[in-house]
């Protein structure tokens, strides 16, 4: 049955890929991007009539980088719960990582994410396939039947593949199969016992650092494997000056490597491990600020914006990383890796805005047509429904639309989220900037009541 | 007979203390100190008297949780507590239900429940007391957390020179060794710069935190670096000599034994170069013959044996200023 026809009226279309910036009105019919229509345009009677007066209306969020734990981590989150995240934080497509349990390293396995999404996702959902068997870094994982699939990429994130000739085996036969390797690139013996970004306070605190050079180190050996193979090779979640010198090298000789950044790399340092701004020092170790990699200096958190600024990153990925309570509540090192993030991207990237560090039109092409040009540059995007494009508002592209409030003001209130994972570092933060409905397919998926 | 504690510790405690637990010495004010000195004094007194014992604290009971071996920084909790007149329960990780995977916050709320009013603990996890005294409403004291701090040990390495000195303001203190995980260098560090000392760090570049001291806000307070223990330990007024940790070896952090003992080892030549009336120290337990020589650590100069006497006092004023509080006559 195809969706009731929607009219969004009275928006500022902002849809990067065509370069449109201007008040339209904007017409989906039967999933689809039906017309883009001068304001107060007839629309077909039958049409449920969105007003988007003051509203931004963009295409719907991409995002390359989410962990969704099912299957065998419901109790951290579940495709049900993390693509209503998703959806309340304006992303209408979302890639699913494979280090589940057990790992997305046959057709089985990503057959089930398919099917379990289809009958319970609010978003799409985009399976990443593992690149080794089980996620063991040992062997190759069945790589042209985890494609045939449904696979889009394949990634080991989590766990980064420590063999340069797996790395390398794998992006010959990405190239072959026109799917990304996203690469979690830390060298894990420079990372050794470390926990926290390799500065001063890290020395304060007296807990083992994590180096830069773990970083850049395995950064450098991706890009030069890339270069090797010509295999399409996208870096995950870049926190150091190092790897950005290196990308740049990489895209300045026009090698098939795309690049992301998280809002927490972007938003928050290392400073964060001493607790929220004002708390005292009871708050320190907080293990909300506990990922990999770390979160860096100020000075990279600098050039990772001037990065997202002039495109040298293509896209902003969450690495929407969900985990029970006890998971981060005990000593610091003993902590589980990562945060959430889908809920509160939109709100916290415009914070950049705001300041005037990014502007608006930008941020959403990296959350929109920069990520879509990572998954269909190289011929992976699969779904034949999907062959017309994603991050777009092309006709006959799907009805993915997500309508925005950038001057809305609300509160990070983790009891609220719809996500499992309440473990953000964001807790409390005002921020200025809101989705107010997104659009999966031309169906309303979330909306908030103003 | 018992006697009550003296109007001294009482006099000492002053208003300055505002701590409800002791997980580090980077925000104590020099106030705090003080008052720990001076109640330390007033504990030195009950030592030294035939009953080394007061009630002070009767009632109150001290938990040692150690996931760490340890023999003096435990021991001397416990004779501080006893001291007190405290009650003292000792849990290390290979007799308790730590072993069985209980998380440290279900021990510590365990211990709570049973009626413990403080638990000192040592862990090898930097941050763990924090973790702690988050989940607790009875005092957290960190006896030792990874590299991070070993604030009882700061405390009463302080005491000692002041003892020695009458005070700290403009000595030159100068810590040897492996930095980069000494949690005793870091409090130490913290602790000496608070009270006005010059301290000078010597150490090989892989036992520094990396780029120490090149700018001043590197997680310390500002200290100067010098590599070379002969340019280091002149005119020093106290010298602390760090735990080479052997067992660090494999990491290529300490690098070959035998260079560190050409280069770092504190030896009777080279304590000559140090002021006459140089105060020797180590927080123990010593590897005579690698960071030091057996010659100066026996020594006159040298002020081990006093560091761990002087502990218990100091621990003994620690757990009045945190257990007594309302209590105090």
């Amino acid at each position: 049955m195809s969706p009731r026809p929607i009219i969004v009226r009275g928006g500022r279309l902002l849809d990067p890929s065509q370069g449109l910036d201007r008040l339209s009105d904007l017409l989906l019919l039967d999933g689809k991007v039906a017309a883009v229509l001068a304001p107060g345009a007839t629309a077909p009677p039958e049409a449920e009539a969105m007003d988007a007066r003051g509203l931004i209306v963009a295409p719907g969020f991409i995002d390359l980088h989410v962990h969704l734990r099912e299957p065998g981590y419901e109790q951290k989150e579940t495709i049900a719960t993390g693509t209503l995240a998703a959806v309340r934080g304006g992303f209408t497509t979302v890639l699913a990582m494979a280090n589940t349990n057990p790992a997305a390293d046959s057709a089985a396995v990503i057959a089930w994410v398919r099917d379990r999404a289809e009958a319970g996702a609010a978003c799409r959902v985009l399976p990443v396939g593992s690149v080794t068997v089980g996620q063991q870094g040992k062997e190759l994982a069945p790589l042209a039947e985890l494609a045939e699939a449904g696979a889009v990429a394949f990634s080991d994130d989590g766990q980064p593949i420590s063999d340069p000739n797996l790395l390398r085996a794998a992006l010959d036969h990405a190239r072959a199969l026109q799917r990304p390797i996203l690469a979690h690139c830390e060298d894990t013996d420079l990372v050794g016992e470390g926990v926290m970004n390799e500065g001063p306070v890290a020395t304060h605190l007296g807990l083992p650092g994590i180096p830069d050079a773990a970083e850049d180190s395995a950064v450098a050996e991706a890009i030069a494997l890339a270069a090797f193979t010509a295999g399409p090779l996208h870096l995950c979640h870049l926190s150091t000056r190092g790897s950005l010198a290196l990308l740049r090298i990489a895209k300045e000789q026009g090698l098939p490597v795309t690049a992301e950044v998280t809002p927490h790399h972007l938003l928050l340092t290392d400073e964060r491990v001493l607790g929220p701004a004002g708390a005292g020092s009871l708050a320190r170790y907080d293990t909300h600020a506990k990922m990999r990699p770390p979160l860096r200096s100020e000075a990279d958190r600098q050039a990772l914006i001037a990065a997202l600024r002039e495109g040298l990153i293509d896209a902003i990925a969450t690495d929407h990383a969900p985990h029970a309570a006890e998971d981060k509540d005990c000593e610091f090192a003993a902590a589980a890796n990562g945060v959430v993030g889908l809920e509160t991207a939109f709100g916290v990237l415009m914070r950049l805005v705001h300041e005037g560090a990014l502007d608006l039109t930008t941020l959403v092409e990296r959350l929109t047509a920069g990520p879509a040009r990572v998954i269909a540059r190289s011929g992976g995007m699969v779904p034949s429904d999907l062959a017309s494009g994603l991050g777009t508002l092309q006709l006959g592209a799907p009805a993915d639309v997500v309508l925005l409030d950038p001057e809305a003001e609300w509160t990070v209130d983790p009891a609220t989220f719809a996500s499992k994972g309440r473990n953000t570092p964001f807790a409390g933060w005002r921020l200025r900037g809101r989705v107010v409905t997104t659009i999966v397919g031309g169906e309303t998926a979330f909306t908030i009541k103003r | 007979m018992a006697i009550d504690a003296p109007q001294a510790i009482s006099t000492a405690a002053s208003a300055a203390w505002r701590q409800a637990h002791l997980l580090d010495v980077d925000d104590l004010t020099p106030p705090e100190f003080e008052t720990v000195f001076r109640t330390a004094d007033a504990m030195q007194e009950i030592l030294s008297r035939e009953i080394k014992r007061v009630p002070t604290l009767r009632g109150k009971t001290l938990a040692t949780l150690f996931y760490e071996p340890s023999t003096r920084t435990r021991v001397s909790f416990e004779l501080a507590a006893k001291a007190l007149g405290a009650d003292v329960v000792n849990l290390t990780a290979s007799s308790s239900s730590v072993t069985k995977g209980e998380s440290l916050i279900d021990t510590v709320r365990t211990l709570q429940a049973l009626g413990v009013d403080a638990v000192a603990i040592r862990h090898p996890q930097a941050g763990a007391p924090y973790v702690a005294a988050r989940h607790l409403h009875c005092a957290v004291i960190n006896a030792g957390d990874g590299w991070h701090a070993h604030p009882t040990q700061a405390l009463l390495d302080l005491y000692t020179v002041r003892q020695h000195r009458g005070g700290i303001r403009g000595l030159k203190v100068v810590i040897v060794g492996d930095i980069l995980h000494s949690r005793v260098a870091r409090s130490d560090l913290w602790g000496f710069s608070a009270l006005g000392a010059h301290v000078v760090l010597c150490a090989p570049p892989t036992l520094l935190p990396r780029r120490f001291g090149e700018h001043e806000a590197w997680g310390l307070p500002p200290a100067e670096v010098e590599p070379r223990l002969e340019r280091a330990i002149e005119d020093a007024d106290v010298v602390m000599a760090l735990r080479v940790q052997t067992e660090r070896q494999h990491t290529a952090y300490v690098g070959n034994l035998r260079d560190y003992i050409r280069l770092y080892q504190i030896s009777t030549a080279r304590l000559r170069l140090a002021r006459p009336n140089v105060l020797l120290m180590h927080p123990g337990p010593t590897n005579e013959g690698v960071e030091l020589t057996a010659e100066v650590a026996q020594g006159a100069q040298s002020v081990i044996q006093e560091q761990a006497a002087n502990g218990v006092a100091v621990r003994m004023a620690l757990l009045y200023l945190l257990l007594a509080g309302e209590a105090a006559p």
